[in-house]
């Protein structure tokens, strides 16, 4: 671990097992407000599942930390590391293109609509990356490639090209994509809400396996009976802000708030 | 068995024997036939008019068909469509990424750019390219402390040929870029995001993500861009370029063999045109190859010509 991280860490007294820290996270877009003041703590290793309504803000927290959204306020560590910046005294130094897509790169991304490269194959969508942003030699990076699509059960896929898969296969091939970059975290941005019902499980089943394999994981969902079975955090927002945060299954059997309750008693 | 089932029975036995028997009466297309009737009538006076008419001197039109200087021009107007297109691409290209840029300074730019350069008449840019003499005697490089570097008289690099290029490039540009950007707005902003978010930079983005799968899109208007290319080179004529078209003038302002040597230009653009056509299905395929399943030559060969006997069967 870098001395830069060390510092961040001690100066925002982030606990020792954080993975994701974020404090006071605010965004706005133009006069909306969309999040105003989350905080959250995402352990190294652990599963966090954020549910709520459309529009309460949660995508949106989510692609802030990895950057696809610059916040305007408030502070997301990952890893000790700020994504977007480098902290120098008390101001934050807005980082270099570069520097940024490296920080970036530690932290994989799943969207609902799976985007896939649709011009390459799904081999040349999982080396991509690895060779392209962090030079790994072809070889190498296509024999990490044939782990990974063994991991997620698609081994005979590979010259296949995305339109050729059905939506559960395009979302697997991705996470073993998101994975060829051995990230620290992935963030889940509703993987399973474009699928058809009887796909959703396969994803799922991929998903299961990653949080037993340890890893750290921050999952935006509507399935409320995955996050109670996986989740080890269930965040609840609504409005932009982190209305409740628990245990799921304390949290979807009792939960405090009664705007939790409300949401729970819609979706259950 | 009581007598009602069995008068059932039968009756179930002859609706099945109606089904299979029934015969289907094709619609009676009249209106499809009087047209095809009024086609091929057109068709024969067109075709005896071009064969009777003395004036049209098909003999004539086929003794210039490989005359050297028809050939030189031809030669001529394929490397300025070939050297137009290329730089009028890449120009293009830059044009629309700066049109899709987060600049507005950038974005407007290339906004006026293609405002102008499409809206002034090919012919008056072409125009206004071979005389730029007139604004600028002297094109020079000077440097500050150095002094002029570099220094050349405007009419001896203006040449009619070098005027054409920049003249056209220019236009066909502000075509290019429009196509471009249209391409790469084509492209789902989830490509980009997912790029991004594997940690790739802008520019490596366009390069391998955003540009490749805008050019599906791209490739049938550029076709079509190139092949009135090709016609519109024939504006250099009036800036005496010996072009195809300047070539056939040149020979019937002195011979007098109009018609026929019009009839030798329009087969030598119809050629080019056909074989442009040939080229561009084979880029349409390279690009869109990711839409197809494991198809092999053959098959699209195959399935072209099967294709298009089945559409033609459903039509009559």
């Amino acid at each position: 671990m870098s001395e830069a991280q060390n510092l961040n860490r001690a100066r925002f007294d982030v606990p020792e097992t954080s993975m994701i820290f974020a404090r006071g996270v605010r965004k706005s877009f133009g006069a909306v407000e969309v999040l105003k003041g989350v905080d959250v703590d995402v352990a190294e290793g652990s599963v966090t599942c954020i549910i709520g309504p459309s529009g309460s803000g949660k995508s949106t927290f989510l692609r802030c930390m990895n950057h696809l959204e610059k916040l305007s306020g408030g502070v997301i560590l990952i890893d000790g590391n700020f994504v977007g910046y480098d902290l120098v005294g008390d101001r934050l130094i807005e980082l270099k293109d570069k520097l940024v897509c490296q920080r970036r790169a530690e932290i994989g991304m799943l969207f609902q609509s799976f985007n896939l490269f649709s011009h390459m194959t799904v081999m040349e969508n999982l080396i991509e990356a690895p060779v392209r942003v962090r030079r790994m030699p072809k070889a190498e990076a296509e024999a990490d490639a044939l782990t990974l699509l063994a991991r997620v059960g698609l081994s005979d896929k590979a010259a296949s090209y995305p339109r050729e898969l059905s939506g559960g296969q395009q979302q697997r091939v991705a996470i073993a994509r998101a994975l060829a970059m051995k990230p620290k975290a992935l963030l889940f941005d509703e993987p399973t809400s474009a699928l058809d019902p009887e796909l959703v499980g396969e994803v799922l089943n991929v998903m299961r396996d990653l949080a037993k394999s340890g890893m750290t994981m921050v999952i935006v969902t509507h399935e409320i009976a995955f996050a109670r079975e996986i989740g080890d955090q269930l965040i609840f927002m609504d409005d932009g802000v982190v209305v409740e945060k628990g245990d799921p299954k304390e949290m979807i059997e009792n939960p405090q708030s009664p705007r939790t309750r409300e949401f729970l008693s819609r979706v259950l | 068995m009581s007598a009602h089932d069995a008068n059932n029975n039968a009756q179930v036995q002859s609706a099945s024997e109606t089904v299979a028997s029934l015969k289907v009466v094709p619609q009676k297309q009249y209106g499809l036939w009087i047209g095809t009737a009024l086609v091929l009538v057109l068709m024969y006076f067109i075709i005896r008019a071009f064969a009777v008419n003395p004036a049209f001197e098909w003999d004539v039109a086929r003794s210039y068909m490989f005359h050297p200087s028809i050939m030189r021009g031809l030669y001529n107007t394929l490397l300025l469509t070939v050297i137009i297109m290329v730089v009028a691409t890449i120009l293009g290209t830059i044009i629309a990424i700066m049109r899709v840029s987060r600049s507005e300074i950038l974005n407007g730019f290339a906004g006026v750019y293609v405002w102008f350069f499409r809206g002034v008449p090919a012919l008056i840019q072409l125009i206004f390219w071979f005389n730029l003499s007139l604004l600028v005697s002297n094109i020079s490089i000077s440097l500050p402390f150095v002094g002029e570097v570099f220094s050349v008289r405007t009419n001896d690099f203006m040449t009619p040929f070098f005027s054409a290029v920049v003249a056209l490039a220019l236009c066909e540009a502000g075509y290019m870029a429009e196509i471009i950007r249209a391409g790469i707005k084509s492209v789902p902003s989830g490509q980009a995001e997912a790029a991004t978010a594997l940690g790739m930079p802008y520019r490596m983005i366009l390069k391998r993500v955003t540009l490749p799968q805008a050019m599906r899109f791209v490739v049938p208007p550029t076709g079509n861009e190139a092949i009135n290319l090709l016609k519109m080179t024939s504006l250099v004529t009036f800036i005496a370029v010996d072009d195809l078209f300047y070539s056939a003038q040149s020979i019937y302002a002195r011979t007098f063999e109009t018609i026929p040597l019009l009839i030798v230009v329009s087969t030598w653009y119809l050629a080019v045109v056909s074989i442009m056509s040939v080229g561009q299905y084979f880029l349409e395929r390279h690009f869109g190859r990711s839409d197809k399943r494991n198809e092999t030559l053959f098959d699209t060969w195959l399935r072209a010509i099967v294709g298009r006997k089945n559409r033609s069967n459903a039509d009559v």
